[in-house]
């Protein structure tokens, strides 16, 4: 496949690939849209209790997620910030003793009510995890996936432009577009999380889940993961689960830091890290602990 | 800082005072554990060549008393069709053809070809040379071609199973009379017709075409394996679907709770149910209640798939264990449903397993006796069963049939049907190590 070729799928990929009009796409589909401001949060939790099995692992959980923000979720381990993200897309309900109470919504509708879609949610809530998952197919069908099985392509041309597409936004286009035939797990560890995430983007979600997406990787793929959270960032509400508090600081806008499964604090990522108003957060953030 | 530094000083100190001497003993543990180790591996290459030896013991036993089986002696016999033995001439039809006393030509013959023989006790045991299947591969031939009647034919017949025994030297022909089946005068003629260039050791065709038989001579698998055939894809048709499905419901739907662990303990108390049980079931249901037809395939099928199916559930669920639960997890997170992110992800990957577990499991049920014999699938089948709801026999039940029979030619069709069967066994297994070869995905 010759890149002049490429260029021309992406052009002809009709709107979806335009971000202009995906924005508005999605502005339709999210209800009113407040700037940046937390009044109209794009997700919000309240309320939020998670037991394993008669085990507690959120406690009361209550926390706005901003539109087109980087939420940066630490804390030490086991301290409840993944299961709390694995919550947002109801990832958790496939765990057979998971208990779940209490209130999160996308757009001020409710995920956990009783009539909710669980698979029209996902679609809207992407993620990618820790250790990077392409399925044991090739580069192009790990992306055709989820557009495959919610019918979005009319047909083969308009597929082609999508997986480009979002391999294109994903930043690994040019790796990988002379050999979109390979099996995804030939990638390198950086190129396969970079598929994931171009998989994950394929299915045009408003949010995307992302937990510890660069454990698994070395510093050089770290960064080029980060940067392309940050390009993300203006169409994505993105929530980032990390170890790593020089990443929260670098990529988030906003950090809630959590602590034997209570959220102990939350805010601008600039007044947690500077000014804690908890001891533990400061011993944390900080370095002492953890 | 320091603080630590201090106490592992410390405590590297106490160690010498101690324990004096610890460096010469934790030498004197690592001799005996090499030791140990050494002897484990030895243990263990005698344990894999013992298996081996036994193996190769059995298959030399039955090879040895098996080979036999695949050739057959026939004997050269001139006949004369003379018209007037096939009725009014000029009629060629086949139903008067069919209808010619072939046993009558055939004894005529053999009398023609000894004319010393003359008293009537020495001609029966002529007669006996050649199997009583001779007239009928005669009236074969007549069939086949009619123009020659009027002409004298040779035609190379089936021996009888005594004069076989003899050719092929399983019976001495130096054995006391008492110990042979051949009388001297017998013996006598053989040797005539042996000089005369007249007994050849053919391949015995008729093993694999033939029904069973009375006459060891005459008798074949290919009614049990037409009715094995049948039994096993029935078992498979029933066995696998059922397998698969309750397996992936087992372990990717179902809530874990006392139902559940219920149902799982109990598939697995039904796989090492005796198989003898399943027969008396299918005679009990699907006999006795059901009214299903006595002796047919469908039945042994029926009653195999009850057998074979706790041991593809198993196998499935370790397959669809082994698959990575971020591979579903993955799917689910594009918002693929359940049962999608199941059918497109976790069940071909876990193909592999699962096919593996079933040819193993169908491997067992095409070896199996005792539920088919429940059943009445233990029958003298002659004819060749053209569907599953013929009467039918097996091959295991047919080697445990055949080694029931004194005569010393069933004993070596015993050891040839075996063969056989382990054919069968050892294809399946290759089957399955091909399939798995091709459905395995490399991580």
């Amino acid at each position: 496949m010759g890149p002049v070729l490429v260029e021309e799928m992406i052009a002809g990929s009709t709107d979806l690939a335009n971000p202009v009009l995906f924005k508005e796409h999605r502005a339709l589909s999210a209800g009113p849209r407040g700037d940046t401001d937390i009044d109209y949060p794009k997700m919000s939790a309240r309320e939020l209790n998670v037991s394993y099995g008669g085990k507690a692992a959120l406690h009361d959980v209550a926390l706005d997620i901003p539109r087109n923000k980087v939420t940066a979720l630490i804390g030490p381990s086991g301290c409840g910030k993944s299961t709390f993200i694995r919550c947002l897309n109801r990832m958790n309900d496939i765990i057979d003793n998971c208990r779940i109470e209490g209130v999160v919504d996308l757009d001020g509708e409710n995920i956990y009510a009783q009539d909710r879609d669980v698979v029209q949610l996902r679609t809207r809530i992407g993620m990618v995890f820790q250790k990077p998952n392409p399925f044991p197919k090739s580069i192009f069908e790990n992306v055709a996936y989820g557009p495959k099985i919610h019918g979005m392509a009319r047909d083969r041309e308009e597929l082609n432009g999508i997986v480009l597409g979002s391999l294109e936004r994903a930043g690994l286009l040019d790796e990988v577009r002379d050999r979109l035939d390979a099996p995804g797990i030939s990638l390198s560890g950086g190129q396969q999380q970079r598929l994931c995430i171009a998989r994950a983007i394929a299915v045009r979600p408003e949010v995307i889940l992302m937990d510890e997406p660069c454990s698994a990787l070395d510093p050089i793929a770290t960064e080029r993961i980060e940067e392309l959270i940050m390009e993300l960032k203006a169409q994505y509400t993105i929530i980032i689960v990390t170890h790593s508090m020089h990443q929260a600081r670098r990529l988030s806008d906003k950090t809630g830091f959590f602590h034997m499964g209570r959220l102990v604090e939350h805010g601008d990522t600039e007044e947690v890290f500077e000014n804690p108003r908890d001891d533990r957060t400061r011993d944390y953030v900080t370095g002492r602990t953890g | 800082m320091n603080n630590t530094a201090d106490t592992s000083d410390d405590l590297a100190n106490d160690l010498a005072t101690d324990l004096p001497g610890i460096t010469t003993r934790i030498e004197a543990r690592l001799a005996a554990r090499h030791r140990a180790e050494k002897r484990f591996r030895l243990l263990s290459i005698l344990a894999v060549w013992v298996g081996l030896a036994f193996l190769g013991v059995l298959f030399v036993i039955i090879v040895h008393s098996g080979a036999d089986a695949f050739r057959q002696t026939k004997v050269l016999v001139d006949v004369r069709l003379e018209p007037k033995d096939f009725g009014a001439p000029g009629t060629v039809d086949r139903e008067t053809l069919g209808r010619a006393n072939y046993q009558g030509l055939m004894k005529r013959s053999l009398r023609e070809a000894f004319p010393q023989v003359t008293s009537r006790k020495d001609r029966k045991g002529l007669y006996r040379l050649v199997s009583s299947g001779a007239a009928f591969e005669l009236r074969e031939k007549v069939l086949q071609a009619p123009e020659l009647i009027g002409q004298t034919i040779s035609i190379w017949v089936t021996a009888s199973d005594d004069v076989d025994m003899i050719v092929k030297g399983v019976v001495p022909r130096k054995a006391r009379v008492d110990h042979r089946r051949l009388g001297d005068n017998q013996m006598g003629w053989l040797e005539d017709l042996e000089s005369a260039g007249r007994v050849e050791l053919g391949f015995n065709w008729a093993f694999f075409t033939a029904g069973d038989s009375r006459e060891p001579e005459l008798a074949g698998i290919a009614a049990a394996v037409i009715g094995s055939l049948y039994s096993v894809l029935v078992c498979l048709a029933i066995a696998f679907p059922l397998g698969v499905m309750s397996a992936l419901y087992l372990e990717s739907f179902a809530p874990r709770n006392r139902w559940t662990d219920f149902i799982e303990v109990n598939i697995n108390n039904l796989a090492a149910v005796p198989s003898i049980v399943f027969g008396l079931l299918g005679l009990a249901i699907f006999l006795n209640v059901l009214h299903l037809p006595r002796s047919a395939p469908l039945v042994g099928g029926m009653v195999l798939a009850l057998m074979t199916m706790p041991t593809i559930v198993i196998a499935a669920r370790v397959a669809i264990k082994g698959v990575p639960p971020s591979v579903r997890e993955a799917a689910l997170a594009v918002g693929a449903s359940p049962v999608q992110a199941v059918f497109h992800h976790v069940l071909p990957l876990a193909m592999p397993g699962i096919l593996t577990g079933t040819i193993i499991g169908t491997a067992r049920a095409l070896g199996e006796t005792a539920p088919l014999l429940m059943i009445g699938m233990v029958a003298f089948v002659v004819d060749i069963p053209t569907s599953a709801l013929d009467p039918a026999t097996a091959l295991p039940v047919q080697v445990f049939l055949w080694s029931d029979i004194p005569e010393r030619a069933f004993a070596e069709r015993t050891s040839a049907a075996i063969l056989v069967l382990l054919g069968f066994v050892c294809l399946m297994n290759l089957t399955a190590v091909l399939l798995r070869k091709k459905f395995e995905i490399r991580w």
